[in-house]
């Protein structure tokens, strides 16, 4: 199941400041210190072929988290967990499978079916949720040290952007626990209805490998502060740190049996959650092919609803009346954002004929500026490729974009001979029928289109079996207006991109998945909804 | 009388007062004397002596704490922070809070005769459970966008209305405070707090933990003293936005005058009441004895009339009245000299219109303001103790036949503020509670006060609801947007 997703966080606010100040992040930039993109060497001297630097971590915890005990699997079988700079091992990790799933079921049943998680009030709840932020708060450097190890991330965008928004989104969410209403709805006779929201029950949970603990803090933070129990799969590429903060979470007053973490792959311990009888809400992130067959799954078993945030080919759209300096910033971030490994990433970008000379130029100039080498050397904007498989499918698909005839700018190729480094590549000249225009390549490769008016790219834009985000940059209004209703996404930017609060909702139209991440839109995912109804004799009023 | 457990006798304290801190006014994060350097003595209603001298605040020092207020507004960080960092400092405030619980009920129950043992464990921790509700409820305010009936791109937002003034009473301290505050500071309002004369001292206390906190100078200020010259100013006040009020509907109307002859600013009220409690046949007769406690009238069905008036008064002659710091003790004095005399006349008077005193009546020992749990029987409708606000432990309790009769009689009052049920019936609990007009019913309860709960009057019990989230949208101001569309390909 390989998982993928975005979510990135944060970054620029306005738009104004972009990759190398990965330090306008939610929390305001005065937290981080822009480094420099300017100091140090672009990738055509890139640093990957140094000797790695040594995490400052100990990996303490590979096995599964069920029923609020570290426990092998039942069978006892582990798989590798590798470092992508170099593809060496970092750890054995107990490897889930169907099973350990129905143990970890069986589990969450009973925290839910006996409490007490459920029949907390929401204010004892949210006072557990605020522990739990609060400890991610004090663990930062370590649990953002095991994220980037495992992921191969840069560090100071997963210490100081990445993790501190786990910790943002479980107060956001804690906010939640005690203002969950219902509504009393009229009714056309003399009945009183009320409509209360209750937990929907045992939830299971399927995250990707991009963002590892975003991607937790998504999931897990709506279905607790609702009530929920949780069996939550993580991805077979990043399992260490979901264990980590798990056990936190415990400590924090999470009662056991109410988080479950299964490491394991998708075929076997993803497909026996989403099959699963007793798992009454299935929520996945992933690529969209995944995402089918989860959703097949639940149908064949007991027709659990399922939400799903899936892949995307996000337009960006500059006009010609935009500030094109910012715009080659925002652009450049919107796509190579942690290696191009973002689900929204604004991977078809459209260049109004006017500036788009202009654009490319600079477009180049700024890709070649970009720091690539061992996530954890200060200052590096971009670290390796998760993995081999994705490693072999980026450079097949800048393959495909140089045969289909689209002009490469820059990059194309490998950075050293060791890990998972792509140079940052650039196509112009890229037309919609390409595949390099039309799939989803998750990886540091820009596709630079050109356009002549508003109408013909809006149809270009929206001809995509995806819609899970979109950018547009220009100063006039009402071309923002017509762009901001016409596009079929799930989040427009405009003049910004990559803005994600925690009350902003996320996710996709069409074949990008549905439901919505984060937000107050996120608890309709984990809620039941129940009408009660009874009848009023002679009531002074309706 | 000799069953109460007295201790307005002039005895020893349970236990030694706190140490007084604070005694100044709080302006733009600074203790500081008032404009005249006058001050006025506190009480300790359960001994009448004196307390502390407090800085007493009048125009002059209004006028002060409301341009810190208008400066920390116009141009300070509060309302231009995220809502999410307003909640982390106000989260911080909590905790500080829950630090300095001891401490913080002490001084509530030796200003306001507050039980000592309630204090710290349901009084404070309820504080501490609102200020954290707003605190969670700060990166919640959502405006809208609208569909509209034209080609246009409407939405709304919801700004904080500016200088607010809170004007609290004597009877919760704390949780007045918290109530008031909590949701202005969430909305990203800065704020003038008059706490109540006999009252000045916890006030103080939030003060300065807020400011530890880090919420910044001049979004809270506390100013002292009394309502015809401080509360009168704030309510007068050109350059206040918003006045909320918690007090007595005498003093409500003026409030409403003052704001209606100044800036006509935003009012809410939330004033008296005589709350009925409805305690029908086949209502559970000892959990109706638990509840009528609350209750300042109450309506017993005829079936159980009997038995429900031996028990009210068992349970009253077994109640507990003294010292406040004494943990056993289920009832303290009345707050002051004036409202213990103002109950005592209410006494009087129900003799003299002629409703029978069941028990209690007097006064407990001979010092400090402690009062005989009383009850009256043979209450009717129009007497004055069964029409006006007592606010003291003097039950009226009435009978009633049918249910047509108690919702009428439940009504017919000029008060609207709650309203208690009693009944396992599910049709007689669901009539009734439609049909009375009150801000709050509580059916099988009563004083099952929430955070998440709005709170507040039909009627002249005032307009407006504290707690949950309606009462931050006291604290905004809608700002409605629209601009045209244009080719839009849906609307």
């Amino acid at each position: 199941m390989a998982a993928r997703r975005l979510a990135c966080s944060l970054l620029s606010r306005s738009g104004a400041a972009c990759a190398p100040s990965l330090s306008r992040s939610v929390f305001g930039g005065d937290r981080i210190h822009g480094s420099a993109s300017g100091v140090l060497r672009g990738f055509s001297t890139a640093t990957a072929v140094e000797e790695p630097i040594q995490p400052p971590v100990q990996v303490n915890h590979t096995q599964l988290l069920i029923n609020g005990q570290f426990v092998d699997s039942a069978s006892g079988r582990t798989f590798p967990t590798l470092d992508p700079r170099t593809g060496e091992l970092i750890a054995h990790v107990a490897e889930g499978d169907v099973e350990d799933v129905n143990r970890a079921v069986v589990a969450a049943r009973k925290a839910f079916d006996e409490g007490p998680w459920p029949k907390m009030t929401g204010y004892q709840r949210s006072c557990i949720l605020y522990r739990f932020a609060d400890l991610i708060e004090k663990h930062n450097d370590e649990i953002a040290a095991l994220e980037t190890w495992d992921n191969g991330k840069p560090y100071e965008q997963a210490a100081k952007a990445e993790i501190p928004t786990v910790a943002r989104l479980m107060r956001y969410y804690a906010g939640w626990a005690d203002k969950i209403h219902g509504l009393i709805v009229p009714a056309d006779s003399p009945h009183h209805v009320q409509v209360l929201h209750e937990p929907i029950g045992v939830a299971g949970q399927i995250i990707p490998w991009n963002f590892p603990l975003l991607m937790f803090a998504w999931k897990v933070g709506p279905a607790l502060a609702c009530g929920n129990t949780i069996v939550l799969k993580t991805a077979e590429q990043t399992p260490l740190s979901a264990l980590l903060v798990s056990k936190l979470f415990h400590e924090a007053g999470l009662p056991d049996g109410v988080l479950n973490v299964i490491s394991g792959f998708g075929p076997t311990a993803g497909a026996a959650l989403a099959s699963h009888m007793d798992v009454d809400k299935l929520a996945f992130t992933g690529s969209t092919d995944t995402g089918k067959i989860v959703l097949e799954l639940a149908a064949r078993s007991n027709l659990k609803p399922v939400t799903l945030e899936l892949g995307g080919k996000s337009p960006i759209i500059i006009m010609d009346d935009a500030d094109i300096d910012q715009a080659v910033e925002v652009a450049h971030f919107a796509l190579f954002f942690n290696q191009g490994q973002c689900c929204c990433a604004g991977s078809r970008t459209f260049v109004h004929e006017r500036v788009y000379d202009e654009f490319v130029e600079k477009a180049k100039v700024r890709a070649l500026k970009r720091v690539v080498g061992d996530p954890f050397r200060k200052g590096v904007e971009q670290g390796p490729q998760i993995d081999e498989e994705q490693f072999s499918k980026i450079l097949h698909y800048i393959k495909s974009g140089v045969d289909s005839g689209a002009t490469l700018v820059t990059g194309g190729d490998r950075i050293g001979s060791k890990g998972y480094y792509i140079q940052p590549t650039i196509f112009s000249d890229v037309e919609d029928k390409m595949k390099i225009a039309k799939e989803e390549i998750f990886g540091p490769v820009q596709t630079i289109l050109k356009f002549k008016d508003v109408n013909e790219v809006i149809q270009r834009a929206n001809a995509t079996r995806y819609g899970l985000a979109a950018g547009v940059f220009t100063h006039n209004l009402n071309t923002a207006n017509t762009f901001m209703r016409a596009l079929r996404a799930g989040t427009v930017w405009i003049n910004c991109y990559d803005v994600f609060d925690a009350a902003i909702p996320f996710g996709g139209y069409k074949m990008s998945g549905n439901g919505r991440e984060k937000g107050i839109d996120s608890l309709k995912n984990y809620l039941q909804v129940k009408a009660v109804v009874t009848p009023l004799k002679n009531p002074a009023w309706l | 009388m000799e069953n109460h457990r007295c201790n307005g006798d002039g005895k020893e304290s349970f236990k030694p007062p706190p140490e007084i801190k604070f005694t100044k006014l709080f302006v733009n994060g600074q203790f500081v004397d008032s404009v005249s350097g006058k001050t006025f003595e506190t009480v300790n209603p359960a001994t009448s002596e004196v307390i502390a001298k407090v800085a007493e605040g009048v125009e002059a020092d209004i006028d002060l704490a409301v341009k810190a207020a208008r400066e920390a507004f116009d141009h300070g960080r509060w309302p231009r922070m995220s809502g999410f960092e307003r909640g982390r400092i106000m989260s911080k405030f909590a905790d500080l809070i829950e630090q300095n619980i001891d401490e913080l009920a002490a001084l509530d129950s030796v200003d306001a005769g507050k039980l000592l043992a309630s204090g710290k464990t349901v009084d404070i921790p309820h504080c501490l459970h609102i200020l954290r509700y707003y605190a969670g409820a700060a990166d919640k305010i959502h405006g809208e966008t609208l569909k509209l009936a034209g080609e246009y791109q409407g939405y709304t937002l919801l700004e904080p209305i500016g200088v607010v003034g809170h004007i609290i009473p004597w009877n919760y301290p704390s949780t007045m405070f918290l109530m008031k505050s909590s949701p202005a500071l969430a909305a990203g309002c800065t704020m003038v707090v008059k706490p109540a004369e006999q009252t000045p001292l916890s006030a103080l206390f939030y003060a300065h933990l807020a400011k530890q906190a880090g919420i910044p100078d001049g979004v809270i200020n506390v100013v002292n003293g009394f309502g015809a010259t401080a509360g009168a100013a704030l309510c007068s006040h050109m350059d206040v936005d918003a006045i909320s009020f918690t007090g007595s509907t005498e003093t409500g109307r003026l409030v409403m005058e003052a704001a209606a002859k100044s800036n006509l600013k935003t009012v809410s009220l939330e004033l008296g009441g005589k709350s009925p409690l409805i305690i029908f046949d086949d209502a559970d007769v000892d959990m109706a004895g638990e509840i009528c406690v609350a209750g300042s009238r109450v309506y017993v069905q005829e079936g159980i009339y009997d038995e429900f008036v031996r028990k009210a008064a068992e349970s009253a002659k077994s109640w507990v009245v003294g010292d406040p710091f004494d943990p056993n003790v289920q009832q303290g004095p009345q707050v002051d000299k004036t409202q213990f005399e103002r109950v005592l006349s209410y006494i009087e008077l129900g003799k003299t219109e002629g409703a029978t005193l069941l028990t209690g009546g007097r006064r407990c020992g001979d010092k400090g303001y402690y009062i005989e749990p009383t009850i009256f029987t043979d209450v009717k409708e129009e007497m004055r103790i069964a029409q006006e606000e007592i606010f003291g432990p003097v039950m009226s309790l009435m009978k009633f036949k049918t249910i047509e009769e108690a919702i009428e009689k439940a009504n017919a009052t000029r008060y609207g503020l709650a309203a208690g049920i009693v009944t396992k019936d599910l049709n007689t609990a669901n009539r009734v509670t439609r049909s009375v007009r009150a801000g709050t019913i509580w059916i099988n309860c009563y004083f099952a006060f929430d955070p998440g709960c709005p709170f507040g009057g039909y009627k002249m019990s005032g307009f407006g609801r504290d707690l949950g989230m309606h009462a931050i949208n006291k604290y905004l101001q809608v700002k409605s947007v629209v601009t045209p569309l244009h080719s839009s390909p849906w609307l």
